[in-house]
């Protein structure tokens, strides 16, 4: 006897006939349906895309793990934590993921040489994103970023961090300028997407306004490699015109600096 | 002065109405994040008892934030009609709680008596009140707006045909909105949120479905939603504007926040009428809001965020738009956490917009870092469409690619006016049956030669 999924006569859900309107755009268009519902085939398909997104934000980011691979490459790291204690706190108190817990102040905060740039990464809202590219991310900067002559912060490697946190970071250290990696908050078509936040004068209380922005840094959308070249040429103009964000936007372009 | 109330032997004091409001309020993440939150369900129950006590009089006396420093506080104020107040003048918030739920009193009284309520009064009436009293009274009130559709009719539930692009290609856009209309969704508006909020961009969006609108005949008004100032140069340059949008907060703070005042959005108002494309007495203004925007502003001012949601209705309703919807759950879990909250929230924004006399929809949404799923997105659509929910969204496959959350999709449209025996405006209705989009009976025909008249939006330059 013929199972009910190989009969074609119990087949109930109906194609959209216009599926080639779809090379105009992403959107989940021409799904088809049955009465009002979709066909089992795309409802599952969304439960997919979402439950990628979710994870991306729930699963614990293990910094101590991820600063060992940092130091594995020769680049000094520490492990820090904000003041939220968990995702749950994280997710409700924005103001407790820009801010260091007090152990992690309190390490940063002992005699270290000065540094001209904090580099920190932290999980943000997706711990997936640092996974896959933090790591592509400084191999193509901390050579950029060495070439300058600058000094260079440890890495900071941070869980429960929202953007702001290197502003706490570059404070304890003195620091000109800041870049952080971070987790971006996962969509249906792409749970690991990268940003990079460049701050002059990291201090606590800096507002966004104040922040340049490098976003959907992931396979697919930007390149690691472009991602580092950005920030490098952004930190050189932060430099030379002592500014960051919409200030700095609204600068010309100069010629760059002549080489030694 | 201050209130009082004790419960179980304990005495709590609120020292003034804002705080009452805040204590009152069910719990959400933003009050909490604001500091605003009771510190226990004990002492959240005993301000809702004080506030019931409290006489709906005591809100034309006591401002949430100053009249001297605030403008929507100076609009709450000086648009208040004591004429229309007179009937629930000597009621407190509880008995106008039982007021508003009575059989005895109708739409025709809800809307004399609108007027007459300030958006505190209203949201007071609704922290003391469960998810069903605020269906039921939602669900009596009745507010209609035109444009080229009537919206708002009773057995009428409209849809925002959603069509965003990440990069506001044209052709992407209007893939979107023929997938749209073959499902029969769009009758409030074709609503673009542009990904690049310029002038050209806002032309070349508009210019296409104007395009589309004379090819096809089709009853549909557009909006762009970008910021009002964009639209105003758009205006300036003739473009085919229907809706002026505007996003709106609850204090002149925020506002200031969204790069707006009252004095701007008149502004609006008359650019959009002078435009002549809407018929005389129709409506031209479209507004979201939604919970928490005051706070992520830093322009909360002390006050509770359904308190402030509740005040962008008393901004709206000066401009008579055609469409307002809270997007309630697009700000984040750190503003509604979870499914629990959101649920509440739209129901509230919901009853309070209706209450105070808008065309009340809601953008039933989630983002991937709230506590919530398609779930309950299907219980606040479902919970809406018994509420008489004036419109929702259409996203395609409810995944909003440019803005990237999760709204209500066009399957979720179709869902809800099957099961509520919910239709389309009747203009709307009546155009998808002369284009064979449905038959005479309304079924949706999903037959793809429908597509053809917009055929020329897709063909290469």
């Amino acid at each position: 006897m013929m199972s009910g999924a190989d009969d074609k006569t119990l087949a109930t859900s109906s194609a959209d006939e216009w599926t080639w309107l779809s090379r105009f755009t992403e959107a989940r268009i021409a799904l088809g349906r049955c009465g009002p519902g979709l066909p089992t085939s795309a409802h599952l398909a969304f439960q997919a895309a979402h439950a990628e997104a979710r994870d991306a934000v729930l699963k614990p980011f293990d910094a101590a793990q991820f600063a060992a691979e940092v130091a594995a490459r020769g680049w000094p790291a520490l492990a820090v934590h904000s003041r939220a204690a968990d995702r749950a706190t994280y997710l409700q108190r924005p103001d407790a993921g820009r801010l260091l817990s007090p152990a992690s102040e309190a390490l940063l905060s002992e005699p270290r040489a000065p540094a001209d740039i904090v580099l920190v990464v932290a999980d943000g809202l997706s711990s997936r994103a640092v996974q896959v590219n933090a790591l592509p991310v400084l191999d193509a900067l901390m050579p950029l970023l060495a070439a300058t002559g600058r000094r260079l912060s440890p890495v900071i490697v941070a869980s429960q961090g929202r953007v702001a946190l290197a502003d706490h970071v570059g404070e304890l250290f003195g620091a000109s300028a800041s870049i952080i990696l971070i987790g971006e908050r996962p969509g249906l078509s792409a749970a690991d997407s990268l940003g990079l936040y460049l701050t002059w004068m990291p201090r606590r209380g800096r507002v966004d306004s104040e922040r340049n922005c490098i976003s959907n840094v992931r396979h697919g959308g930007l390149a690691p490699a472009d991602a580092a070249r950005q920030a490098s040429d952004l930190i050189a103009r932060m430099f030379q015109h002592q500014a960051a964000g919409v200030g700095l936007a609204r600068l010309p372009q100069l010629p760059p600096p002549e080489e030694p | 002065m201050g209130f009082s109330h004790t419960l179980g032997g304990t005495t709590y004091r609120f020292v003034d109405l804002r705080t009452l409001l805040a204590k009152a309020t069910p719990l959400r993440s933003g009050d909490v994040l604001a500091g605003l939150a009771a510190q226990d369900a004990a002492e959240r129950v005993a301000a809702r008892m004080a506030l019931a006590d409290l006489p709906l009089r005591h809100f034309l006396n006591e401002a949430v934030i100053p009249y001297e420093s605030d403008e929507v506080t100076q609009l709450i104020v000086d648009q208040h009609d004591g004429h229309a107040f007179a009937p629930i003048a000597s009621l407190t918030v509880g008995a106008f709680r039982e007021w508003l739920l009575s059989d005895a009193t109708d739409a025709t009284m809800l809307t004399a008596v609108s007027p007459g309520l300030t958006p505190e009064m209203v949201a007071a009436v609704c922290k003391i009140m469960r998810l069903q009293d605020l269906v039921t009274v939602a669900a009596k009130c009745e507010v209609i707006t035109r444009f080229r559709c009537t919206i708002g009719l009773k057995g009428t539930m409209s849809t925002r045909l959603q069509p965003n692009h990440p990069l506001d290609d044209p052709k992407g856009v209007a893939a979107s909105i023929l997938d749209g209309l073959m499902y029969g969704v769009g009758d409030a508006t074709i609503g673009i949120n542009p990904a690049s909020d310029d002038v050209d961009t806002m032309m070349r969006l508009l210019d296409m479905i104007e395009t589309l609108r004379l090819a096809s005949h089709a009853p549909i008004q557009s909006c762009v939603l970008a910021h009002v100032t964009t639209a105003l140069k758009a205006i300036e340059r003739r473009a085919p504007v229907d809706l002026v949008f505007q996003s709106l907060a609850g204090t002149e703070a925020a506002n200031r926040g969204f790069g707006i005042t009252l004095t701007l959005l008149d502004e609006a108002l008359s650019a959009a009428e002078s435009l002549g494309r809407c018929p005389t007495g129709g409506n031209v203004m479209y507004f979201e809001t939604g919970q928490g925007s005051e706070l992520s502003s830093d322009g909360h001012c002390g006050v509770d965020q359904q308190t402030l949601e509740a005040r962008c209705y008393a901004v709206a309703r000066r401009y008579r738009p055609l469409l307002v919807n809270t997007v309630v759950g697009f700000i984040g879990p750190e503003y509604l956490y979870d499914g629990k909250q959101i649920l509440r929230a739209g129901l509230e924004d919901h009853f309070c917009g209706k209450l105070l006399g808008l065309p009340m929809g809601c953008d039933v949404c989630y983002t991937n870092h709230a506590e919530a799923d398609q779930d309950d997105m299907d219980a606040l659509l479902t919970l809406l469409g018994v509420a008489g929910c004036t419109y929702i969204m259409g996203v395609p496959g409810a995944d909003d690619i440019m803005l990237n959350y999760q709204s209500t999709s066009f399957h979720d449209a179709l869902y809800v006016r099957k099961v509520l025996g919910k239709r389309a405006a009747p203009e709307f209705e009546a155009w998808l049956a002369a284009t064979g989009i449905s038959d005479a009976k309304g079924e949706l025909q999903f037959e793809p030669a429908r597509l053809m008249p917009a055929l020329p939006l897709l063909e290469a330059e």
